[in-house]
């Protein structure tokens, strides 16, 4: 994200939560569905006070498992209202059969997700582990970085997901305890401008609409579910050319610049790394201190990982001699984790490409210190000048 | 079979290509059940005797798959294109009318 500053006086402190669960407040869904779960759950309990303070206009519907929960937001979106849950780790994980109804019925459901480590053994903390288990359910994934991030990207993801060309269910992460309860500075919309920025739901088939009578869910045998799956394909395109819409538009209203990712120092850079979320701020530092001593460092930070923005990706990393993709879930295929699957597979295409390295890092909430990313450079540095690489895989600071 | 052609007519053609279908499987009409024929997976017919029927409608009641033909408050027979034969009717007729038994199909 590019900021235009504003001044800091405009600007409240706000745990990544409170900023979400304000967030909704704006949006003031017609439905709220949802399940408490560690570290997510005090986003659904400061909504709830709003609900329950009469802030907004919301039905909570408080499941009795997140399976229901999620169950609960598909009849309310499909009936035709804006429906919304928030969730994490295991949360998402016994969802994740309804998942596959949201993207599989076409329903524009906004879930924000908070990035925690999943069981066994148990964990709380963050990694993203639960998200990228969920990364083939037909869902758009977007990824914060801090909490104005997930504040923007949540108003933005319901465009996004209700555009008229896409229709598909988005889930908006954040760090769990990293981000969901560490306190900043940020800069919220004014109620009205949210509330015209997102403007009403227009439902394709609302449920509600009694004299005009659908089935949804019907059987789909050899005949059409393939038809129906080709449609879903063609929706997450048309949702890579929505999200930049939606951002240009998001510009206007808040000065803040969004695309597909962002870069930091890439232009010149010899080594570059590509990280997601939380994990980006730290080596935006590491980058600035390592520029110092004359190294030319760069980052690359995707904000959206579903759908898959293939081609841009490469375009931007393919010139770079030694690139370190950084992932915080291990898909434990034995080749690294799914970020790095993916941008080394968008690569495959281009005679010249980088050397590539991935470390797994970060699982379970492992601190990852300025001194972390900086020995990944360090790495890097001597990939790069001895074009000797390795071990493919690597596990960052993990005790031998 | 008026009830039946009254229906309107299911948009989604067989042929239908990913680009036309309406997105996520919904099908955009009601009553889209009459056009899928079930019948087919009968494997006992109910037969019915107009002459001992007193169209008392207990058939029509009980039949889960909506197959008893009414016309003017009398029993008019049986929609053999969706009754999937499971009897229910001839069990619930009367047992002093005794209107429907059960032949096994193709016999
Ligand atoms: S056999 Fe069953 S399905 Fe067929 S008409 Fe009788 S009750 Fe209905
Ligand atoms: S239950 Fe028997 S008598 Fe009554 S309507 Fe049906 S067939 Fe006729």
């Amino acid at each position: 994200m590019a900021v235009q500053r504003r001044s800091p006086a405009e600007s409240v402190a706000m745990t990544g939560n409170e900023a979400v669960a304000d967030a909704m407040r704006q949006i003031n869904p017609d439905v709220v569905a949802a399940y408490p779960i560690t570290p997510a759950t005090e986003i659904v309990q400061i909504f709830s006070a709003y609900a329950a303070d009469g802030r907004v206009d919301t039905e909570m519907v408080l499941a009795e498992s997140e399976h229901s929960a999620m169950s609960a937001t598909i009849g309310a979106s499909a009936a035709g209202a804006r429906a919304m849950t928030a969730t994490s780790s295991q949360g998402l994980l016994l969802m994740h059969e309804m998942l596959y109804v949201a993207s599989g019925a076409r329903q524009p459901i906004v879930m924000p997700v908070v990035n925690r480590a999943v069981s066994a053994p148990l964990n709380i903390h963050c990694d993203h582990s639960d998200t990228m288990g969920s990364r083939d359910a037909g869902w758009i994934q977007i990824y914060s970085e801090n909490a104005q991030e997930a504040y923007d990207n949540l108003i933005q993801a319901i465009r996004i997901a209700e555009h008229p060309n896409v229709q598909l269910p988005c889930m908006v992460m954040m760090d769990g305890f990293i981000i969901s309860h560490g306190m900043e500075n940020l800069f919220t919309l004014p109620d009205e401008t949210v509330k015209e920025f997102i403007g009403e739901r227009k439902p394709l088939y609302p449920l509600l609409d009694v004299d005009n009578p659908v089935t949804f869910g019907p059987v789909d045998f050899t005949d059409f579910y393939f038809e129906h799956k080709r449609q879903q394909f063609e929706a997450m395109l048309e949702a890579k050319k929505a999200i930049l819409e939606v951002a240009a538009e998001f510009e206007k209203i808040s000065g803040h610049r969004y695309g597909l990712f962002e870069t930091y120092q890439l232009d010149d850079a010899e080594m570059a790394i590509v990280v997601m979320s939380s994990a980006a701020g730290t080596s935006r530092y590491v980058i600035d201190r390592l520029r110092r001593q004359g190294l030319k460092v760069g980052m690359l930070k995707p904000r959206v990982f579903r759908p898959f923005p293939a081609e841009e990706l490469a375009e931007a990393l393919k010139d770079i001699p030694v690139v370190a993709v950084m992932d915080r879930s291990d898909s434990f295929s034995g080749q690294g984790g799914p970020l790095f699957a993916e941008i080394r597979a968008a690569l495959y295409e281009y005679d010249k490409r980088p050397i590539m390295v991935n470390y797994i890092y970060g699982l379970g909430g492992r601190d990852v210190r300025v001194e972390s990313i900086e020995s990944v450079y360090r790495d890097l540095d001597i990939i790069r000048r001895t074009g000797v690489v390795g071990p493919r895989v690597r596990h960052l600071d993990v005790r031998e | 079979m008026s009830e039946v052609t009254q229906q309107k007519a299911n948009p989604i053609r067989p042929d239908a290509g990913w680009k036309e279908l309406p997105w996520g499987g919904i099908i955009p009409v009601g009553g889209t059940a009459r056009a899928f024929k079930t019948g087919g997976w009968r494997s006992n017919r109910p037969i019915w005797d107009s002459e001992k029927c007193i169209s008392c409608m207990t058939c029509w009641i009980y039949c889960p798959d909506m197959s008893i033909l009414v016309e003017d408050g009398k029993m008019i027979g049986i929609d053999y294109d969706h009754c999937k034969g499971c009897g229910i009717c001839a069990e619930v007729c009367p047992p002093r009318v005794k209107a429907i038994t059960m032949k096994p199909e193709g016999v």
